[in-house]
């Protein structure tokens, strides 16, 4: 038997109001992703490609049908609910890396557990794991001021797994950096994803990601226009 | 709560300049706010307890037609002393004239038994002089009349059957009383002196009465006690208090208007940080509660700041005191010429309270509009 998607998109419709008017950002979106895939969600700005990956994310809401992620209505979730979903289930990176620019690069990865009920010990196992992961537990103790954008992103890669999510949600992780870095952290995104099995979700429109995906689902105007399988061997 | 302190003191921390600026002025407030008060209860102690020493004793036992504030009872307001009475001082009141370097000065006579003990007045000189009308003086109607120790004056009074009769009074002594009802006007001295002088013998306008009297009830004497006697007093000081509330009030506005006006800049700056920990799984409430909290720590921290000089400062202030300006103590009211400041614990906790609590408010009103922001539009730092 067919294990269930870890996200469930069915008929999704978001409408934002911009100027007096109701504006369409997705059109009926319907789609699953399986545990341990490496998809990405392709398509030129104003697709709607970082809306679907925010409703999946659980930081915006669906104006109608639903979105289902590790089981959980997001419509119907409250904003503590989905807070908690984010922080034991879900990792983000973000184009900008919003790293917090007054803790070191331990402290920022260190974040995502300091909300969860884990030792000292315990987050500081996990947070140098994390930091080897991404090459970077000599520079545990600088801050984000004094790092590269390839580091930064690597930064905000392990903030991401420390707490080792069901899925990591990744919006156009690589716009920032120079194509060297992109491939540096698209190759460790795809181990962590290949020795984790988490749930990698991108939002791009860089070739070098698509490059690396298994799976393409491409948004036009808000619309789901193809879903490519690249590479099914990732698929659960 | 441990998560949210760290948190606020690291950010707090990162803010450098911003918090440097915060902390001072919210630690001078405090540092005035607790210098202003402890001035004022220090005079307020200083006072009371001289006025007590001075003036009231445990209370006065006035003669029910004299009234101390009201120079036209005094010809009428005198009456035989109870007999057998305990715990009593007989003070009598007379008006007269003097005439120092032949100018005209309307004073009141103030005789008291040269024995007493229960006023600090030092009226005992009177009895090792050998001058006729030997008399003491303060050193307000000394300066204000030009009189000094062993000068002579002359005075004018109308004795019981409204004859005037005059002589010359030797002042025998200067004594220096941050009290000025028993300087500014008044020449004391021996009772029988002024029994003799008046023919108002074994007569008082009133009493003062120390541990040994019990009150109870004559026709002719009415009696007020120290707590009465004090009411003036500390009303003027609460009078003095409630303007210098004021003052502190508007310092406090200025520091927590930086406090507001910071938690304000950084809930609009700070967007995709709010946002990001949004994402990273941070509840709303707790975010609010991280942003109340910085703010509510510029407060500690202004605390510790001002603790480090406010302390060594306040020490130094207990022991040379805050010297009151000359005009001050020409008010009319007990008040020495240093006063020595009082730190009581009630006012510094209660100032600690009111900084502390009133930073945490200013804090917490602008930070409740995070739980109003859409984490997608902070994320991309969107103003909202």
């Amino acid at each position: 038997m067919a294990e269930k998607p870890i996200i469930s998109i069915e008929k999704v419709i978001k409408n934002y109001p911009v100027g007096g008017k109701e504006f369409r950002a997705l059109k009926d979106i319907t789609l699953s992703i399986n545990k341990g895939e490496f998809a990405g969600i392709v398509g030129p700005s104003g697709s709607g490609k970082t809306t679907l990956l925010n409703i999946i994310g659980s930081l915006d809401a669906p104006t109608q049908g639903e979105a289902y992620v590790l089981d959980k209505n997001i419509a119907e979730l409250s904003h503590n609910e989905a807070a908690k979903l984010r922080n034991y289930n879900i990792g983000f990176i973000f184009q900008v890396f919003n790293l917090l620019p007054v803790y070191t690069v331990f402290e920022n990865v260190e974040f995502a557990l300091l909300l969860q009920k884990n030792t000292v010990e315990e987050r500081r196992k996990a947070v140098y794991d994390a930091l080897e992961w991404v090459g970077l537990q000599d520079h545990a103790h600088k801050r984000p001021d004094k790092l590269s954008g390839g580091e930064s992103q690597r930064v905000a890669i392990a903030r991401a797994m420390v707490k080792r999510p069901k899925i990591l949600l990744a919006d156009e992780p690589t716009a920032n950096l120079d194509s060297e870095n992109a491939h540096g952290i698209l190759k460790t995104m795809k181990m962590l994803n290949k020795e984790l099995q988490t749930t990698f979700l991108f939002s791009t429109h860089d070739e070098k990601v698509m490059g690396y995906l298994d799976r393409t689902i491409h948004l036009r105007d808000g619309a789901l226009e193809k879903d490519i399988i690249t590479n099914k061997t990732n698929s659960v | 709560m441990r998560l949210a302190l760290k948190l606020a003191f690291k950010n707090l921390w990162g803010a450098g300049t911003r918090t440097v600026l915060n902390v001072l002025v919210l630690s001078f407030s405090f540092v005035i706010i607790i210098l202003l008060n402890s001035i004022i209860d220090g005079w307020d102690q200083q006072a009371q307890k001289d006025s007590i020493a001075w003036e009231f004793g445990e209370g006065h036992l006035l003669h029910k037609q004299y009234d101390p504030l009201d120079s036209f009872t005094i010809l009428d307001g005198h009456g035989p002393i109870p007999k057998n009475q305990l715990g009593i001082t007989p003070i009598l009141v007379y008006q007269a004239t003097i005439y120092p370097q032949g100018r005209m000065k309307g004073i009141v006579l103030k005789g008291i038994d040269s024995n007493q003990t229960i006023l600090e007045l030092p009226i005992e000189k009177v009895k090792t002089s050998e001058a006729k009308f030997p008399v003491i003086i303060g050193k307000r109607l000394a300066e204000s009349a030009k009189l000094n120790k062993g000068d002579e004056v002359q005075i004018r009074w109308r004795d019981k059957n409204g004859t005037y009769d005059a002589n010359t009074l030797t002042i025998v002594d200067v004594f220096d009383s941050n009290v000025p009802n028993i300087d500014n006007g008044q020449i004391w001295m021996d009772i029988k002196t002024l029994w003799e002088m008046t023919d108002l013998n074994q007569e008082a306008s009133f009493f003062v009465v120390d541990k040994n009297y019990k009150v109870e009830a004559f026709s002719l004497w009415r009696f007020k006690s120290q707590e009465a006697l004090l009411k003036q007093l500390k009303d003027l000081i609460n009078q003095k208090k409630t303007g210098q509330a004021i003052i502190y009030l508007l310092l406090m506005a200025i520091a927590l208007l930086a406090v507001f006006d910071t938690q304000i800049l950084s809930i609009f700056r700070r967007q995709k940080e709010i946002g990001t920990y949004i994402a990273l799984g941070m509840t709303r409430s707790r975010v609010v509660r991280l942003f109340t909290i910085e703010g509510s720590m510029y407060s500690i921290l202004a605390l510790i700041v001002g603790s480090i000089y406010g302390i060594p400062f306040f020490m130094y202030l207990a022991q040379v005191g805050f010297a009151v300006p000359p005009a001050d103590q020409k008010m009319g009211i007990a008040i020495a010429e240093v006063i020595f400041p009082i730190y009581g614990i009630k006012l510094v906790v209660s100032t600690i309270l009111l900084v502390v609590i009133s930073a945490t408010i200013v804090s917490y009103l602008p930070a409740r509009k995070i739980a109003k922001l859409n984490p997608v539009l902070a994320l991309k730092g969107k103003q909202q």
